[in-house]
């Protein structure tokens, strides 16, 4: 039982209870906090994986930006409880459960049935510095150089299309 | 990393793209009346990629890394691409103006979008595809709703973006299963290793869900629900943008993802799925259009109907029907764009003249628009000698050859339907009397592209061989 | 060094940072009070304690022994979270700051920063956006409707002044060519300090690092006249000085990064010419990094008693139309200082 093990028995637990956690809670904004410990365990879980830079953009932006918009909605909207949506509607209770089990059944495959790729089974000495901020970088500004220009020009499109459709009035 | 001058200048449709969405911006930024350049601009920049594309025809080559491709297939896409976006921005500018409500932002956001396009038309990397996807799909969202002040186009840009955001999870989800069962994204590896990967249910569970997630977005039938209030509810000349070059670049990504099963060496294990839902969209569009009293809902019907003809290209699997389905994208684009291009004409304020009696009459009064629009409606309905007839033969060809000849009887039938429907825009033009006065706006402009894209209709009517040979040596380079 | 040595020292440094940060809070709150007295022409607190010294000790004191209000239409669980988690996020930001260089005591070579991060930058920077939960839950949970006003402002601001921040710091990367902030600091040897060779950058990030530590002139999620006390207006007894105490910290942890990033942190420029002894040197040095950060935290002080309060509209369009553009402008000019002059 080494240290990293037990790091990762107590991230991996956490993660998995409050993953449970958001679906229980009925008030929308507990939800949203148990989904901010979620996000910050997988943060961890990277971390022992030796991706760096997934695991503190992953609490940047994660818990950091995108879940505080989150909050301010819920926040603003000030909803002390959900909606019942689901009880009268048994279809979409059948619809999510088929997915669940189809989820589900895909994972079980996965761990059971399949070998580890080849990425796995390469060079661990190799590998295991892939995470790294400047292996990240790297590979972005010379593999990746296109499709890092690409998300420059989706989050420009975004931002205008939010602009044009959330601006409050135009002359 | 080294770029000889040749594969500069393939790629220079990107870059004069991309070079122009800034430009634009710094343009609508600084100057008052950008109205009066940005549409010139954004013609300028679409005709110049245009040409450009269409000149790297001869050589394809693949540009940075293995990440992008430029000439051959990818440039007959780019060409449809640039040209209906440049023909749908002609159609805009008086358009907007009758609607009073000019954004820069539409201009921006079209070639943003077609950039999108671009990128999904030459990926070779998974990770571009879901680029240009979702850069397409979001300003598609964008455009859907950016009259804002009409209730309809804000619940269109709602539905589009709810289902479209849905649409994306499949591909996304199937990106993940095909890149964890062959370890890579670049789409040559997967194609090389094809034979080996598609013994991997994960594997085609992945390759499923990619299919499904394109399938929203061609509007194919169990997946088209958004289709006919977003086509309605977005500005006529947007419908005309998204329901063509759209439709064209998901199918590109189509030909790209399928291609080790058009080059033959592998089984198509997904002809049952291309079969079932070509059958369904082509019966359910033709038949539920029959009963539709606005042009604009049944052309989005149409739509669905066309995309399951084109289906059938992808259910046969082999080349004569992959050349087939570019060349039927390449008429249906303009067919469509000049449909909806004199359908923005006679649309007056506020939703008024969409309906089909608003057509009655239209022959004696406007004998030049109704001519055209009967050309659009002939040719979306397949009559020889025009483009959209030979879309549907070659494609109909190719399904025999691959020994689908049910669905191309399928077709058939759906097609011959289909002809009431369209026959009935045109019988209203000409052999009814108007019930109610009809103000026609007149703007040369929007009728220029009409008729630039009626043009390009008879043209690849009369010449199919041409444009499908070209088609054919893209391919099989 | 084995797993029980690692471990031992950690917790001595952990434990001296802690008690370091909790003496000079208790310090700083009494200086502000004395400074603002002066710049006002004030006395200031001046009976507890030599010329009031003690004051700050017996608020605390006075804070301790108050009654624990809780509102009624409040939410508990978070009520109580939101103070710990700003203390939290202000303490474990210090851990990645240098305040010297390695030093040998008894034989064991030992970093003077609690644990030497690779990515220490994007450590701190991660924090501090978490920071923002604090006075978000704070405001949420108070059930009041200033608390939530205070609350919302301030997620707004401070994920505003993030981005400038971040973009700043690029600058600094770039220059460095690490995260490690001790790297960074060894890379702004001699005079290259990064205010110096990018005061753009250097400008964005302190107006940056206002904003984030919700200092004046950028106070608005408590702004007193408008909020009564904004997120803590429901507070009282110790969780109110939780946040105030979180409130003084990130003051110092912003004063350190400032330090670290643009003042070259620990150097002195060009001790090493004088050929002083090692422990000299290093004591000097560590002096050095104080003093600093004592000169940052008198400039906070100093641009809080003298420039008013921003309006809301002011900050927003000051975050993204002045901040952001220029931090910008600041990569840009980076990337060129090392494109010429090969730095």
């Amino acid at each position: 039982m080494n240290l990293e093990l037990i790091l990762f028995i107590v991230l991996a637990l956490i993660a998995a209870v409050s993953a449970v956690m958001v679906i229980t809670q009925s008030h929308p904004v507990m939800s949203a906090i148990f989904l901010i410990l979620n996000f910050f365990a997988l943060a961890g879980l990277y971390l022992l994986l030796n991706a760096q830079f997934i695991a503190v953009v992953q609490v940047i932006v994660y818990a950091g930006a995108i879940m505080v918009l989150f909050l301010f909605v819920l926040m603003l909207l000030n909803t002390s409880s959900e909606f019942k949506v689901l009880t009268d509607k048994k279809f979409i209770k059948f619809f999510a459960l088929l997915i669940s089990a189809f989820v589900f059944v895909q994972l079980a495959y996965l761990i059971f049935f399949t070998k580890p790729s080849n990425a796995v089974k390469g060079n661990l000495n190799v590998s295991s510095q892939i995470g790294t901020i400047q292996n990240i970088g790297k590979e972005l500004y010379t593999n990746y150089i296109i499709p890092f220009e690409a998300a420059g020009f989706l989050l420009l499109a975004a931002t205008i299309g939010a602009l044009i459709l959330a601006k409050k009035k135009f002359e | 990393m080294y770029q000889n001058s040749t594969e500069i200048f393939q790629m220079m449709p990107f870059i004069i793209i991309g070079a122009g969405i800034l430009l634009s911006i710094a343009v609508e930024m600084s100057i008052k009346k950008s109205e009066l350049i940005l549409p010139w601009f954004s013609i300028l920049i679409f005709a110049v990629s245009a040409v450009i594309s269409i000149a790297g025809i001869q050589q394809e080559s693949v540009l940075f890394g293995g990440m992008i491709a430029a000439g051959g297939k990818a440039a007959i896409f780019n060409f449809i691409f640039n040209v209906g976006a440049a023909l749908v921005v002609l159609n805009s500018v008086d358009y907007i103006k009758k609607y009073g409500t000019y954004y820069g932002e539409y201009y921006i956001l079209v070639q943003s979008s077609v950039l999108g396009m671009m990128m999904m038309s030459g990926a070779k990397d998974i990770i571009m595809i879901f680029m240009g996807l979702e850069l397409m799909s979001i300003c598609f969202y964008v455009l859907a709703g950016i009259n804002r002040k009409k209730f309809s186009a804000n619940e269109a840009s709602m539905k589009y973006f709810l289902l479209g955001a849905f649409a994306t999870g499949f591909v996304i989800y199937g990106i993940a299963l095909i890149y964890g069962t062959s370890a890579t994204t670049k789409i040559d590896d997967i194609i090389s290793g094809f034979n080996r990967l598609i013994t991997n249910p994960l594997f085609v569970a992945g390759f499923i869900f990619l299919l499904i997630g394109f399938s929203f977005k061609i509007a194919a039938f169990p997946f088209h629900m958004w289709v006919p209030d977003v086509y309605q509810g977005s500005a006529t000349t947007v419908t005309g943008l998204m329901s063509t070059t759209g439709k064209t670049a998901a199918f590109s990504v189509f030909i790209i993802i399928l291609a080790a099963i058009f080059s033959t060496h592998s089984i198509n294990k997904f002809t049952p799925y291309f079969a079932a839902i070509a059958s369904l969209s082509m019966l359910y569009g033709s038949i539920v259009a029959i009963s539709q009293d606005n042009v604009k809902r049944m052309l989005a019907y149409s739509s669905i109907a066309h995309a399951g003809y084109m289906a059938i290209g992808l259910a046969a699997g082999n080349i004569s029907s992959e050349s087939g389905i570019i060349f039927y994208l390449a008429a249906y684009t303009f067919m469509n764009i000049g449909a909806f291009g004199i359908v923005s004409i006679i649309e007056g304020e506020n939703d008024t003249q969409l309906g089909i009696s608003s057509y009655a009459g239209l022959g004696n009064r406007n004998p030049v628009l109704a001519a055209f629009m009967a050309l659009f409606m002939f040719a979306l309905a397949g009559i020889p000698p025009l483009a959209g007839f030979f879309g549907k033969y070659y494609v109909f060809i190719g399904a025999i050859e691959g020994g689908l000849t049910w669905l191309a009887v399928i077709g058939v039938i759906s097609s011959v339907i289909s002809v009431y429907f369209y026959l009935r825009v045109v019988v209203y033009m000409y052999f009814r009397e108007p019930q109610e006065e009809i103000k026609i706006y007149s703007d040369n402009l929007s009728l220029s592209a009409v008729v630039v894209s009626g043009l390009l209709v008879i043209i690849f009517g009369l010449f199919p061989d041409t444009l499908l040979n070209l088609i054919t040596s893209a391919l099989i380079r | 060094m084995n797993i029980t040595e690692i471990i031992v020292v950690s917790l001595i440094k952990i434990v001296l940072v802690i008690v370091m940060i909790l003496v000079a809070v208790i310090f700083l709150v009494y200086f502000e009070r004395r400074i603002s007295a002066w710049i006002q022409y004030r006395i200031g607190p001046n009976r507890v304690g030599w010329k009031g010294i003690l004051q700050t000790t017996a608020d605390v004191m006075k804070l301790l022994l108050k009654e624990d209000i809780v509102p009624s239409a409040s939410n508990k669980t978070l009520h109580t979270l939101a103070p710990i988690i700003a203390l939290f996020v202000a303490f474990s930001t210090y851990a990645v700051i240098p305040f010297g260089p390695d030093v040998t005591i008894f034989g064991y070579q030992v970093k003077l920063m609690v644990a030497d991060v690779n990515i220490g930058v994007l450590y701190v920077l991660a924090l501090t956006s978490l920071g923002v939960y604090g006075i978000t839950f704070a405001g949420y949970s108070s059930g009041s409707k200033y608390s939530l006003l205070g609350g919302i402002r301030s997620s707004a601001q401070m994920i505003s002044y993030e981005v400038s921040m971040g973009f700043s710091v690029a600058g600094v990367l770039l220059l460095s060519e690490s995260l490690n902030p001790q790297k960074i600091v060894l890379a702004q040897s001699g005079w290259m300090w990064n205010a110096i060779l990018q005061p753009i950058g250097f400008i964005t990030f302190v107006v940056s690092a206002f904003a984030e530590t919700n200092r004046l002139p950028f106070d608005l999620p408590e702004a007193e006249p408008e909020l009564v006390g904004g997120y803590h207006t429901e507070y009282s007894s110790m969780k109110f000085a939780g946040f105030f105490l979180a409130e003084y910290a990130n003051m110092i942890i912003a004063s350190a990064m400032i330090t670290t990033l643009y003042l070259g942190g620990w150097q002195i420029p060009y001790i090493d010419k004088l050929g002083l002894g090692v422990t000299l040197t290093t004591l000097l040095q560590v002096g050095a990094f104080f003093l600093k950060v004592i000169f940052l935290l008198f400039f906070f002080i100093w641009v809080r008693w003298s420039i008013p309060r921003f309006r809301y509209d002011q900050l927003m369009s000051l975050g993204w139309k002045v901040m952001f553009p220029l931090s910008i402008i600041n990569i840009i000019w980076v990337a060129c200082l090392i494109m010429i002059f090969n730095l």
